[in-house]
């Protein structure tokens, strides 16, 4: 089994993780001068990168707190794990 | 095209079977053409077909990245059925269960639909109570359905584990007994035989790696194999809806699973239909070939490399095992993945897009097998009229805008 690196717990198995989506995308400021198409972009349109990704993940069955990931979507390789609020690393590989 | 009969069959039998035409062409490429389809799996032929059959369209080509049916047509595991829950799911998918009835008559090319009947069990309460909804929506768009109670679903299905003793007994089942199985490849090689036959270019091995605008008005793509013109090009990439939408500067509302299957060793025949189980999660037929053929569900994390968390195997093997107690020493012989679009309210784009002449169908998630000669009827329909067809009309793209979705997660007998 995938082993993921939690930035909280250090190292478990992929099994106690659940998933959150793509990271970074910011709620809006004002929620009530947002267009339909906007809250359309907001809710529901996704970069679904192929390639290197920023995503959230949880540590579901550990410390449940939320941290970022910068996973490769086609070899499913994490290259780095980062806590919420930081900038993510520079990887020097480009980003989705 | 050479007409496939019992006089053929006798007349090739004397020559061994050695002589058979090339059931397709494989041209270059022209310059320009007045549609091109982009993928060629079951709906992007299926697409080509119906744009030929239909609307007489047939200066058109299907461009392949890899072969015939490479992708998701030839990794899903085969199941048909039309008893989704909302209306507008129901039309498409029932539309298509129709078009399927007649499928190999219409191809001229046995795709060996075999309606065995798939039963969807309910393990609960809340199960019992969705799949009676389920049943009685169902009857009300025509769809054929039954309600089964544990000695019906037993009486349909003999080697399943009906013990009230389980983890999760069966508490009933509902019944489509026109639903079944299809040879998924025969599908991808029918169509493709029969578009030919109408003039159709198939062209394999023919990545496209950009798509050309001039305004807001589509013109062509560019592929591996140079510029091909089109006004008219149509989607259909299961698994890389949204890389080809962006080669076209849109932002899609889909994101890509890794969806796993697997089959067994070989046996004899014992496992009469299709039984899919929505609570232990499971989904299992058997195929002519005698293996057992086995689908779940999708990884959580998006994916494109066409394989899965072996944990995920491990959960339906568990409950494949508690359902048919009689399977537990089985071997598993191979297991595979596929890339699967998924919209957000798990429901298909069969839609124009804002570049004029573009076209996207995808994000069918792990159920777009069966919807095969629907989708590629009504995405033909929309195309040749540049209007989609009212059964396709509701799966547009502005429904993510609008908010009218068609919200089958969890309502399509199954979990995506």
């Amino acid at each position: 089994m995938k082993i993921i690196q939690c930035p909280y717990c250090g190292e478990r198995p992929e099994l106690e993780f659940s998933y959150g989506g793509e990271a970074h995308i910011a709620r809006p400021e004002d929620p009530a001068a947002l267009s339909d198409e906007e809250w359309a972009d907001f809710l529901f349109m996704r970069k679904n990168t192929k390639g290197i990704y920023l995503e959230r993940w949880m540590h579901a069955a550990g410390c449940r707190r939320w941290f970022n990931a910068v996973r490769d979507t086609v070899t499913y390789e994490f290259l780095a794990v980062y806590k919420v609020g930081e900038m993510p690393p520079d990887l020097d590989r480009g980003e989705g | 095209m050479a007409r496939f009969s019992v006089f053929s069959l006798a007349r090739n039998a004397l020559s061994h079977h050695e002589n058979w035409p090339r059931q397709w062409r494989s041209p270059e490429p022209k310059a320009e053409y007045d549609a091109i389809i982009v993928g060629g799996g079951g709906h992007g032929l299926a697409t080509a077909y119906y744009l030929a059959k239909n609307h007489g369209l047939t200066n058109i080509a299907v461009l392949e990245k890899g072969w015939l049916g490479g992708g998701n047509t030839g990794r899903n595991t085969t199941i048909v059925r039309s008893n989704y829950l909302w209306d507008e799911s129901a039309a498409m998918y029932e539309h298509a269960l129709k078009l399927w009835e007649g499928l190999s008559q219409d191809l001229n090319y046995n795709i060996m639909f075999s309606q065995r009947g798939v039963m969807n069990l309910a393990h609960n309460l809340g199960d019992v109570r969705e799949s009676k909804r389920r049943v009685y929506a169902n009857r009300l768009n025509g769809v054929d359905a039954e309600w089964l109670e544990p000695q019906g679903v037993k009486a349909f299905c003999p080697i399943i584990n009906i013990s009230q003793t389980a983890r999760y007994p069966v508490m009933g089942a509902t019944l489509q007994r026109r639903a079944g199985v299809a040879r998924h490849d025969a599908v991808a090689w029918g169509y493709a035989r029969g578009a030919d036959a109408r003039g159709v270019d198939i062209i394999q091995q023919c990545e496209v790696t950009g798509i050309l605008r001039e305004g807001d008005q589509v013109t062509g793509v560019e592929t591996t194999r140079g510029t091909i013109r089109a006004k008219k090009v149509g989607l259909v990439v299961a698994g890389h809806t949204s890389q080809l939408g962006q080669m076209a500067g849109l932002r899609l509302p889909v994101e890509s699973h890794p969806l796993q299957a697997l089959v067994s060793e070989p046996i004899k025949p014992i496992h009469p239909c299709v039984v899919m189980s929505n609570a232990v999660h499971v989904y299992v037929s058997q195929s002519d070939k005698g293996e057992l053929v086995i689908g779940a569900g999708v990884d959580a994390f998006v994916g494109f490399g066409q394989r899965g968390s072996f944990h995920i195997i491990e959960g339906q093997m568990g409950a494949l095992r508690e359902l048919f107690p009689i399977f537990s020493r089985l071997r598993m012989m191979r297991s595979w993945g596929g890339i699967v679009d998924v919209c957000p309210d798990a429901s298909a784009l069969v839609s124009k897009t804002p570049v004029k002449g573009l076209y996207v169908n995808g994000g069918w998630g792990t159920g777009g097998f069966k919807a095969t000669p629907g989708s590629g009827w009504t995405f033909a329909h929309t195309i040749a009229n540049d209007e989609p067809h009212p059964i396709n009309a509701p799966f547009n793209l502005e429904r993510f805008v609008t908010g009218h979705l068609v919200d089958e997660h969890g309502a399509a007998a199954v979990a995506h």
